[in-house]
């Protein structure tokens, strides 16, 4: 990968990179700053050292409607110990400075940065090497402005379409995407679940028809097991509360469970 | 104050929810559809003049519409000013305002073929209230509850599980109505193929705000049919406590041509300075338009935009954003937002109590607060108009604890 390729750039080549190995991209969600903003520091270098292509850095809120129970918990630690979405972007700069070349998207609910100032938030992002945002609580209806300050920045703000998600609705939003299109697997919260829900390959293939960008999967994917199923489908699999409920026990532990997940991906055969 | 026409108002919320800059559907993705369908649902219903019969018909029937409207002489002796009267939305069926809306969406809900209801509840009248429609119509129900609020509210939680509702506290956060919204909304994101969400104020995504707020209307119609029979002219002033915004919209909206100044009162909790209020409007520095509940509107958060915790005597007051159309009629300069500490309005239920024999929910007590300062500024001539939102019988044990901890405080010291 070109060393000075940022922002959406370096997502599509992750993705592409992938691909040319035969395998779903492997997207690692974190909650930033928990257990402990330090802790952030080493587990990232451990993931990408551990095969991680991508990860997603959660940035905590008071009120996160769209997670289950283990990212919540992580996300009330984190506030806690003072994890602004400031600190979320220094904690970037730093791991960008100690050598982290994976691509970095912060996922964050949409008042703190309306809190601090779109523009803002979006600069310094793009300054600290974040290449990408989620907002799981801003619909394209309502993702005008953000759209507009990350367009000239190269940033990629990714969104999300869900199984409801009606097929002319599902190619509008899919029309402005970019980076890739995050498909959450099932209707409800992230949280781990025990099986894949059904129809996931219509679904996928629905979205295939509207855009021609990586599809990541995501939400519920939490084992090995699944990661292979899902990876049999999408560009990429997202894997969170399962790492989330790991993160506490160090980065080894961590690690040792996504290279079992990186395996997982490689299609066979 | 002489208001201007407001034309603008009366087509508001725009096709996407939003009254000016405030509104708006800030959901994930899955909420989306269910949304659409919702606001598709309730166009139709509200176009079906069999849909209106029913409910009107319920309305009377069942809940004890119309409520009164009674002028509150010995109260109004003691403001010592302007002629006070109370829209008595004690007296309706479950003690407060809240059965308006839950008799409307829970029709609406039977229509739409849903088996199961959710709702969120603070002060345990909307959870009473939704329980209530959940019993008369058959549906399943289920209410998300802070676990404080539960603590201070228990006999709310006593009637909801005796008229069949599951009440499942939420530890979450502060532990109060905002929590309790939050769980609701991740329950109604893999549950919405059979589960109606039946939100108790004028607040959260579109429609919403729209919806509660016609199914309130019905306070401010008969209230201004009443007052222009016992007074043959409106009235000076329309006061109304504000949580979420619910009561408030309801009586404010069919005023809002008329010259008739409007009143919303915020909890001021231990006042303003000390931060611990729900005073979203008054609060200059925590104060400010954000998002919360899929809305943007006024709400208290600290200056990396987490949402702030809040601090009310009553429950039905303590949430940190308020409804869109609120922070628009603020705006605009319609309706002027005011607040209430808590022993003003500890005072205020205790008074009407004794002059009226009318004992206010706690919520209720910040509005007559309120128009017993606004009276006593006016002549014998002019004419007060508040909403008593609810009745106080969810609030004895509450009130008679606080008591006992002042006097405990008192011994102590
Ligand atoms: C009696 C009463 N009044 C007022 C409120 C506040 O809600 P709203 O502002 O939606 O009317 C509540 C809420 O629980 C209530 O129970």
């Amino acid at each position: 990968m070109a060393e000075h390729v940022t922002g959406e750039g370096r997502i599509a080549a992750t993705f592409a990179a992938a691909a040319a190995e035969r395998r779903a991209a492997l997207v690692i969600y974190l909650t930033t700053g928990w257990p402990s903003p330090e802790a952030t520091l080493r587990l990232v270098p451990a993931l990408e050292e551990a095969g991680a292509d991508l990860v997603e850095l959660g940035v905590p809120f008071s009120d996160p409607i769209a997670d289950g129970p283990i990212i919540q918990r992580a996300s009330y630690r984190a506030l806690q110990q003072s994890v602004t979405p400031r600190r979320c972007v220094e904690l970037v700069a730093q791991l960008r400075a100690g050598g982290v070349r994976l691509p970095l998207i912060l996922m964050g609910y949409y008042n703190p940065i309306l809190a601090w100032g779109v523009r803002e938030c979006v600069g310094a992002c793009r300054e600290a090497g974040v290449d990408g945002l989620i907002v799981p609580d801003l619909p394209p209806e309502e993702a005008g402005e953000l759209w507009g300050a990350t367009r000239g920045h190269g940033l990629a703000l990714v969104p999300l379409v869900a199984p409801n998600t009606p097929q002319a609705r599902l190619a509008r939003i899919a029309e402005r995407a970019r980076g890739f299109l995050y498909l959450v697997s099932r209707p409800g919260t992230t949280g781990l679940r025990d099986r894949l829900p059904e129809g996931l390959a219509d679904y996928v293939a629905r979205a295939r028809r509207a855009s021609r960008l990586p599809l990541a999967l995501g939400f519920g994917i939490s084992n090995p097991a699944q990661a292979r199923e899902a990876a049999r489908l999408a560009d990429g699999i997202v894997i969170g509360s399962a790492i989330v409920e790991r993160a506490a026990q160090g980065p080894d532990a961590v690690a040792g469970f996504v290279r079992e997940l990186r395996a997982a991906v490689a299609r066979e055969g | 104050m002489q208001p201007k026409p407001m034309l603008e108002t009366r087509t508001l919320p725009d096709a996407r929810g939003y009254f000016g800059a405030y509104g708006g559907r800030f959901v994930p993705e899955t909420l989306i559809a269910p949304l659409d369908e919702l606001a598709a649902a309730y166009a139709e219903a509200q176009a079906d003049a069999g849909f209106r019969r029913e409910l009107e018909h319920l309305l009377q029937t069942y809940a004890g519409r119309p409520t009164p409207l009674y002028l509150a002489r010995r109260l109004t002796a003691h403001a010592g000013g302007a002629r006070i009267y109370l829209k008595r939305e004690d007296l309706a069926h479950t003690g407060a305002h809240k059965i308006n809306n839950t008799l409307g969406q829970g029709l609406l809900a039977r229509r739409m073929g849903k088996r199961r209801v959710i709702a969120e509840t603070g002060a345990g009248q909307h959870g009473v209230a939704t329980a209530t429609v959940c019993a008369l119509l058959g549906l399943e129900c289920t209410v998300y509850m802070g676990t404080a609020d539960m603590a201070r509210q228990a006999p709310n939680v006593e009637r909801m599980r005796l008229l069949g509702a599951e009440v499942r506290g939420v530890d979450g956060g502060s532990r109060t109505l905002k929590d309790a919204i939050n769980e609701a909304l991740r329950d109604w994101a893999s549950t919405y193929e059979d589960t109606y969400y039946l939100l108790g104020s004028a607040l959260g995504p579109h429609p919403y705000p729209l919806m509660v707020r016609d199914l309130q209307s019905c306070i401010g119609r008969e209230a201004r049919d009443q007052i222009l029979a016992a007074e043959g002219r409106l009235p000076d002033v329309a006061i109304a406590c504000v949580g979420g915004g619910s009561n408030a919209i309801g009586l404010f909206h069919v005023f809002r041509d008329d010259p008739v100044a409007l009143v919303g009162v915020e909890a001021g909790g231990q006042g303003i300075d000390t931060g611990r209020h729900a005073a979203r409007f008054a609060d200059p520095h925590r104060g400010r338009p954000g998002v919360l509940h899929g809305t943007r509107s006024y709400l208290l958060q600290d200056e990396h935009g987490q949402v702030a915790e809040t601090f009310s005597i009553s429950a039905g007051l303590d949430y940190p954003a308020v409804g869109p159309e609120h922070a628009y009629l603020r705006e605009l300069g319609r309706v002027r937002y005011t607040w209430v500490r808590d022993d003003e309005a500890l005072a205020a239920f205790r008074l009407l109590a004794r002059v009226e024999g009318i004992i206010p929910a706690l919520e209720s007590a910040h509005a007559v607060a309120e128009a017993l300062k606004v009276a006593a500024t006016m002549d014998a001539g002019s004419v007060v108009l508040v909403n008593l939102s609810g009745r106080g019988d969810k609030d004895l044990a509450h009130v008679s604890s606080l008591s006992k901890g002042v006097q405990r405080e008192a011994a102590d010291g």
